[in-house]
Parts: C-alpha cells; sequence; structure tokens
C-alpha cells in the first residue's frame, strides 16, 4: 500500500512539473528567452527523474498487487500505461514548444510553403530535367532520384562482388581463396568517408585530361572530369522493347515446359542456351525486318580555351558519380561477401556431400543444393548491408555529387534557411526509401523461406 | 491523494521552487547576449575554415584577419582584453544554424549581405566591413582574359550555400552559356578541385580569389578575371532580437572605421585624448557618455583603438601587406575616393 501512495505521488510529480514547464515556462520565456537555453537538462532531468522513481514504485506495488487479484480491476492494470504515454506526450509537446518560442524569439518561420518558391540555383547533374527556375520541391525530386541511382548502382555493384568474393573465399584455390580475404580485410576496416575521399581526390584525380586521354574501349575517354561514352540514338526503338518483351515472355513458358517435361519424362533439354538463343535472335530480327536502327553519338573532342578541353556529345558520367559508386560498392561488398560466406558455411557439410554423392557437379551442387538453403541464411544480414548502402550514400556531400543531402539539406537549407523543416523532411525521406527496402527485401526472403505445411 | 502533511508540504515546496527559478530569470538585464558573455569572460565568434586575409588560423592556432579584427574589437569594448575571443570555425552551411541557435554570438565570416538573409531567417547585419563582388579565376595557361570567352560546357567549382551559387547561375544565364556547376561543402575543397583540374574556373568573392590563390600549388599560374559580376558587401551578422548587442557590434566596427577617418591609431590614441577635436575625443573616451547606452564604460571605443587598431591598420596589417589585395579600391575612406562612411559616434 506504501509503495503504491509513492508511486502515484511521484507519477503525479512528474505530469505537474511537466505541464508547469510547458506552459508557465512557455508564458515566462516571452519575457527571458535564457529560461529555455539555460534550463534545458534540469527542466528535461526532473521529471524523467519523478518519472522513475514512480515507475519503480509502482512496479514494487503492482507484484504484491497482480498476486491477488490480477485483473479485477482495470483502472489499476491500464493506468501506467496511459502515465507513460501521457509522459512521451508531455516530452515530445515540451520539445515543439521549446523550440517554437525559440525561433518566435529570433524571429524565424515555421512552414512548408518555400517548397512552391523558384529554387534559383543550378544542379550538376539530374537525371530528369531541371533548371533553377523550377521551384524548391522540384529539386528535391531530383535530388532524390540521383541519391536513388547511386544507392541502387551500389546494390547491384555490391552484391554482384560481394556474392563472388564471399564464394571465393571459400575456394580450395589457395591464391583465390587468400585474395579474397585481403580484399574482405583491406576495404572493411578504412573509414568509408577516407574511402571516397581516395577515389575521389587520389584515384580519379589522376585520370588524364579530357585532350590527353586515350579512348578506352575504342570510343570512351576516361577524364578528369567525367567518363565520356556514346549515346545510343534508336529508331523504332519500341518494336526493338517489343522483340525482348516477346522474347522474355517465350524463355519463361519454355522454362516452364522444361520443368514439365522434367518432371513428367525425365527429359533435360538445355533451356539455358535456348534461351539465350532467343534474346538474341528475336531483337537481331527487328534489325533486319522491323526497321530498327541504331546509331551511335560518339563523343567528340571540343576546345573551351588554349588549355581546356571537354568532349561533346554522347553521355557523360561525373567523376562524384563513378568515385562515389566504386567507394560504397567496394566497401560494402566486404560485408555482403561475408555474409554470403556466413550462408554457404551455415549449411551442414552432409548436404554437400550428399548432393555430390548423387553425381551432380560442382556447379550443380553450388546452384541446386547449397545456395537455394543459404539465400534463407544471406538475405536478411544483406537487407541490413542494403540500408547501410543507401544510408551512407549521404556522404555524397563531401565530394559534391548532387544528392538529396548536398542540394536539399545543403544549398536548399542554406538559401530558405529553413533548417528545422528541410532537416526533418530529409529524415523522413532516408526513413521511407530504408523502409521501402526492407519491406522489398522482407518480401523475398518470405519469398524462398521454407514452407512448411 | 496526499496521505499527509508532509507529502504535500514536499509536493507545494517542489512547485514553489520551479516557480523561483522561472521567475529569478525575469530579471535578466536588456541584452541577455552581452549579459552572457560578461559572464563566460569570451566571445564567441564563428569565423571560416580559413580565409587569409579575412580569418585564418596560422599553425599555433592564433586567428587573424579583418573578419578576426572585429570580434577582437567587440572582445576589446565588452571585456577589456581583445584575446577573450573564442573562435569556431565555420563551412558556409553551417554558419547561420551556429548563429541562430546560440553556439555562436557574432557570426564575421566574409559573409553577403542579401535582403532574404536580413530578413527571413533570424539574422540581423550590422554593418559592411569589406565591399565585394563575385569574380572568376582561371588558369593562366588557357588563353582567357574575359568572362566573354568563356564557352558552352565550361565547368566552374564553387562553394555550397553561398550567394555565388546563385550568382553564377544569373551570370552564366544571362550570358546564355550552358555551364557544369561542381559545388563542394568545404572551400579547401573547392581549391583542391580546381587545382587539379577538375573544373575550368574557381568562382567567389574576388577577395576570396585573391586569397585562396595564395593557398594553390603554383599562384603564378592563375589569374582573376578583370569582370565583377555581383555586389558582396561582407559584414559581421548577429542574431535577431538582441538590440543592444546588436549595437555594441556595429559600433565596435564603426569605431575602427571612423578612428581611421580621425587619424587615430592604436600608437597616438592616448595622446588623442587632449586634442582640440570634440570628435576626436569623444573617440577615445575623453569628453561625452558614449559608453552608457551600451552598459559599458567610457573607454569601450579607446581599447578597441588601442587593442586591435584602426580599419586602415587592421587593412594593412592582414590583406596589403600579406599581398592579397594591396590594393583597396572600394574600401578606402570616402574622404580618399572609397566608400567606406559611417554615422559619426556621437
Amino acid at each position: 500500500m506504501k509503495f503504491r501512495i509513492l508511486a502515484y505521488f511521484f507519477l503525479l510529480l512528474g505530469v505537474t512539473d511537466l505541464t508547469i514547464k510547458i506552459f508557465y515556462g512557455n508564458i515566462f520565456s516571452r519575457f527571458t528567452e535564457d529560461y529555455y537555453e539555460i534550463a534545458n537538462p534540469i527542466l528535461v532531468f526532473t521529471p524523467v527523474l519523478f518519472f522513475s522513481l514512480g515507475g519503480v514504485f509502482l512496479k514494487e506495488s503492482r507484484v504484491s498487487m497482480s498476486l491477488e487479484n490480477f485483473g479485477t480491476t482495470r483502472i489499476k492494470y491500464y493506468s501506467p500505461q496511459f502515465i507513460c504515454l501521457a509522459v512521451v506526450v508531455l516530452i515530445f509537446l515540451f520539445f515543439t514548444f521549446n523550440a517554437q518560442i525559440n525561433m518566435e524569439n529570433r524571429g524565424i518561420d515555421f512552414g512548408f510553403d518555400f517548397l512552391a518558391q523558384e529554387s534559383s540555383f543550378d544542379m550538376q547533374f539530374s537525371l530528369m530535367d531541371y533548371d533553377g527556375q523550377d521551384p524548391y520541391w522540384w529539386a528535391y525530386v531530383v535530388a532524390l532520384l540521383n541519391t536513388l541511382l547511386v544507392a541502387v548502382l551500389g546494390i547491384i555493384f555490391c552484391t554482384i562482388i560481394g556474392v563472388v568474393v564471399g564464394v571465393a573465399r571459400l575456394s580450395p584455390n589457395f591464391l583465390i581463396r587468400n585474395t579474397a580475404a585481403w580484399y574482405v580485410e583491406f576495404f572493411r576496416n578504412i573509414p568509408l568517408l577516407l574511402q571516397i575521399f581516395f577515389w575521389y581526390y587520389a584515384a580519379l584525380r589522376a585520370l588524364p585530361l579530357p585532350q590527353d586521354a586515350s579512348p578506352l574501349f575504342g570510343v570512351t575517354y576516361l577524364t578528369i572530369k567525367g567518363y565520356y561514352m556514346p549515346a545510343f540514338i534508336w529508331n523504332n526503338l519500341n518494336v526493338f522493347m517489343y522483340s525482348i518483351l516477346a522474347a522474355i515472355v517465350s524463355i519463361v513458358f519454355i522454362r516452364y515446359y522444361a520443368i514439365k517435361l522434367r518432371d513428367t519424362q525425365g527429359k533435360q533439354i538445355p533451356v539455358f542456351y535456348i534461351s539465350l538463343i532467343i534474346l538474341i535472335i528475336l531483337p537481331l530480327f527487328t534489325f533486319l525486318f522491323g526497321g530498327v536502327s541504331l546509331n551511335f553519338e560518339i563523343p567528340v573532342l571540343k576546345q573551351l580555351s588554349a588549355t581546356s578541353f571537354i568532349y561533346d556529345g554522347g553521355i557523360a558520367l561525373p567523376p562524384e558519380l563513378i568515385a562515389l559508386t566504386l567507394a560504397l560498392s567496394l566497401y560494402t561488398a566486404t560485408f555482403v561477401a561475408e555474409c554470403v560466406r556466413a550462408g554457404i558455411q551455415g549449411i551442414g557439410k552432409g548436404q554437400k556431400e550428399a548432393a555430390s554423392s548423387l553425381g551432380l557437379t560442382a556447379n550443380q551442387v553450388l546452384k541446386l543444393v547449397i545456395m537455394p538453403q543459404a539465400l534463407r541464411i544471406i538475405i536478411p544480414p544483406t537487407t541490413n548491408q542494403y540500408l547501410n548502402l543507401t544510408k551512407n550514400s549521404s556522404l555524397a556531400a563531401a565530394i559534391a555529387y548532387p544528392d538529396l543531402v548536398l542540394v536539399f539539406a545543403g544549398t536548399a537549407l542554406m538559401q530558405t534557411g529553413r533548417a528545422i523543416e528541410i532537416v526533418s523532411i530529409t529524415m523522413l525521406t532516408y526513413l521511407s526509401i530504408s523502409l521501402a527496402i526492407a519491406a522489398l527485401m522482407n518480401w523475398y526472403n518470405k519469398l524462398i523461406e521454407i514452407k512448411e505445411k | 491523494m496526499f496521505k499527509t502533511i508532509k507529502q504535500l508540504t514536499s509536493f507545494v515546496a517542489v512547485v514553489a521552487v520551479l516557480f523561483a527559478f522561472t521567475t529569478e530569470t525575469m530579471a535578466a538585464k536588456k541584452s541577455k547576449t552581452l549579459k552572457n558573455t560578461q559572464k563566460k569572460g569570451f566571445v564567441r565568434c564563428g569565423v571560416s575554415q580559413g580565409l587569409p586575409g579575412f580569418s585564418n588560423a596560422d599553425a599555433s592556432g592564433n586567428w587573424t584577419g579583418i573578419d578576426v579584427d572585429v570580434c577582437r574589437a567587440v572582445a576589446a569594448a565588452v571585456l577589456g582584453d581583445a584575446n577573450k575571443v573564442k573562435f569556431t570555425p565555420l563551412s558556409a552551411k553551417e554558419r547561420f544554424t551556429a548563429l541562430t541557435s546560440g553556439e555562436i554570438d557574432i557570426l564575421s565570416r566574409n559573409t553577403t549581405w542579401t535582403l532574404s538573409r536580413d530578413a527571413d531567417i533570424g539574422l540581423t547585419f550590422v554593418g559592411v566591413n569589406f565591399y565585394d563582388g563575385q569574380g572568376f579565376m582561371v588558369r593562366k595557361s588557357s588563353g582567357i582574359t574575359s568572362t566573354s570567352q568563356f564557352k558552352d560546357g565550361i565547368s566552374a567549382c564553387t562553394n555550397i550555400g553561398t550567394t555565388t551559387e546563385l550568382n553564377m547561375r544569373d551570370f552564366f544565364n544571362s550570358k546564355g552559356i550552358s555551364y557544369e556547376p561542381v559545388a563542394f561543402e568545404k572551400a579547401d575543397e573547392v581549391v583542391a578541385a580546381y587545382d587539379a583540374g577538375r573544373c575550368d574556373t574557381y568562382t567567389t568573392d574576388k577577395s576570396g580569389l585573391a586569397a585562396q590563390r595564395t593557398k594553390m600549388s603554383n599562384p603564378d599560374e592563375h589569374i582573376v578575371l578583370p569582370e565583377t559580376v555581383s555586389k558582396e558587401p561582407l559584414g559581421p551578422v548577429v542574431r535577431q532580437g538582441d538590440s543592444v548587442w546588436e549595437d555594441i557590434v556595429r559600433w565596435s566596427l564603426n569605431t575602427m572605421i571612423e578612428a581611421e577617418e580621425y587619424g587615430i591609431t592604436s600608437a597616438n590614441a592616448d595622446s588623442m585624448k587632449t586634442s582640440d577635436n570634440p570628435a576626436i575625443k569623444r573617440l577615445v573616451g575623453a569628453e561625452g557618455e558614449l559608453g552608457a547606452a551600451f552598459g559599458l564604460d567610457n573607454d569601450w571605443s579607446l581599447r578597441i583603438i588601442k587593442q586591435v587598431g584602426n580599419y586602415g591598420e587592421s587593412y594593412k596589417r592582414n590583406i596589403a601587406d600579406t599581398g592579397i589585395l594591396p590594393d583597396r579600391g572600394p574600401n578606402e575612406l570616402w574622404t580618399k575616393g572609397g566608400i567606406l562612411y559611417v554615422p559619426p559616434a556621437r
């Protein structure tokens, strides 16, 4: 009984304390803005102390209470939970009021109307048309696409490198195994920001100027100002696309038929080679009969001044994008490789031996027996690595790649001065991207996990 | 609710303490920033991350520059010692947040005075300590001698979060030139990228170009083009809402400029107390009660002149003698053909 009185006393004290600080503190602070600035730690500390004391006593009192008459009084059962909720809400309100008052005192506006204003700055690189006359919200969309571009590229490359290195770490070949191990240990243990700086400031800086560059693969040029590639100019692109679509549909159909053939008659047909032939022949026909043709726009050296050149025409990948993608994928690939290795080693040795004794080749063992089971172990930790890569892409700001953080939380924030609004939007955006990736990976995980009937 | 008198009294006591705490701070003086500065014993000043002539730290961590001198002047006026300044190096992106959030009390970081900054984001510009304009730097070997020789596809390096980024767009758009903006967060990164050949031109305030040029691997290989494409009045900034502090910073700067106008230097300031000119006597605290309005003693301006020097001394020491911009240009006194003109201290 004594405990419960003490518990209610402290909880009430906490609520009163917070209420007074929020509402009265609010009023007083109009006269002296010192109040919140200086007293913040003390202001939050006392209610937290009161609530924790209250919680401790409440728990003490509930131990004896719950044994005797649990469930008889709902109020007793639910009231602590309500109080907890109230505390969370009050603390949230406290910080909101605090920010509001300090902003009011300093004459800072709050609102999202700036999003419709003209942005009036330019962006180095964008996937969609962007101009300084466009509003801030469009700058946000374009910057977000740049972030997604580097995230998607990074995820694709880190998966490819990660799987190869992960499998290589288990290779019986001494050289392959140890090279892979050294790669993982080296890239995993150097801070990512340093690696980004290395690729951008050291590695790419060593590239030649455009006029000195010798062609790579005949028509592409890797220079200090970027990677210049020919652009494709299509005639009747849609016919070509339809032919690829038709090829994919027929491959799916053939695969289905092959499985059926295998299950019913035990016959095997070389599905892979048939698919490959279809995928090449069908689009090829469109060139011969469908009126499809392809031209290349090859980058041409253009002189800007006595010593300054660029390549005009074609596609130009900025060095910032290349450095960032390189650093992100090489760094994250080490973690993916370790996930892959863990997944393969997590499958019992007996599985491999049993498959081998059935006469499957080493490739078939890996593809048909080990990998399908290993994936169940690999997917969840790899999801974490994808999320890390996406969040790490915000380090782009260090090397001038126009991602969400550089453009929106950087330039836009500076030009509008709307720090709270822009930072919250940016945080929410990263949260949404991460949750979307996690949802997608969880869905895939569900798809491949053991179906228990 | 309260089972014993003791509990009730303790509750009342806690509430009373809370109230006492809130009412005590109501007695705060007119200027909160001045009070806090005097309590702390140093002026919190936001400067650049290293711009020779404006705010730059040497190997032993001593800050010098004309922006630094503004903060030192305020420290001399308010605390009696120009060295009692704590400098916080800030990037262009961080600077305003640092000021509005109360991390620093003066932002003296080659910051351009614009309408939207002054009116929109809780800042107040107190004056101009350097009249500047945006320019372009190119490699001498490129053969470019004027911005009219710029061609489509030119890449331009600059800082994010600056007026430069906006002016650059205005400039290239008005000329109808397509360009590739490459915007970095730190000035050193911009210089490194330009120096390595990533960009054809580096654009920022002309004073900044002249100062950064000294940092390059071979300064003689680069030239600043003659064209000025914008107005960039640079000056110290304070938080909005503390008008006394605002006045102290404004008049600390004005004192330095006016001292130069009347020929008062750090060397002759004491002897000027016996001058025949009442304007000079007011500036060195021998006449009038000018400090009282700020809650300061009467020697505040004398301390600024003695410890920091007048504007001309500061300019010579930091910008002219270091070879950044030997010619004062518009930053000459109005009496000598420049546009430095401050209201009278009386």
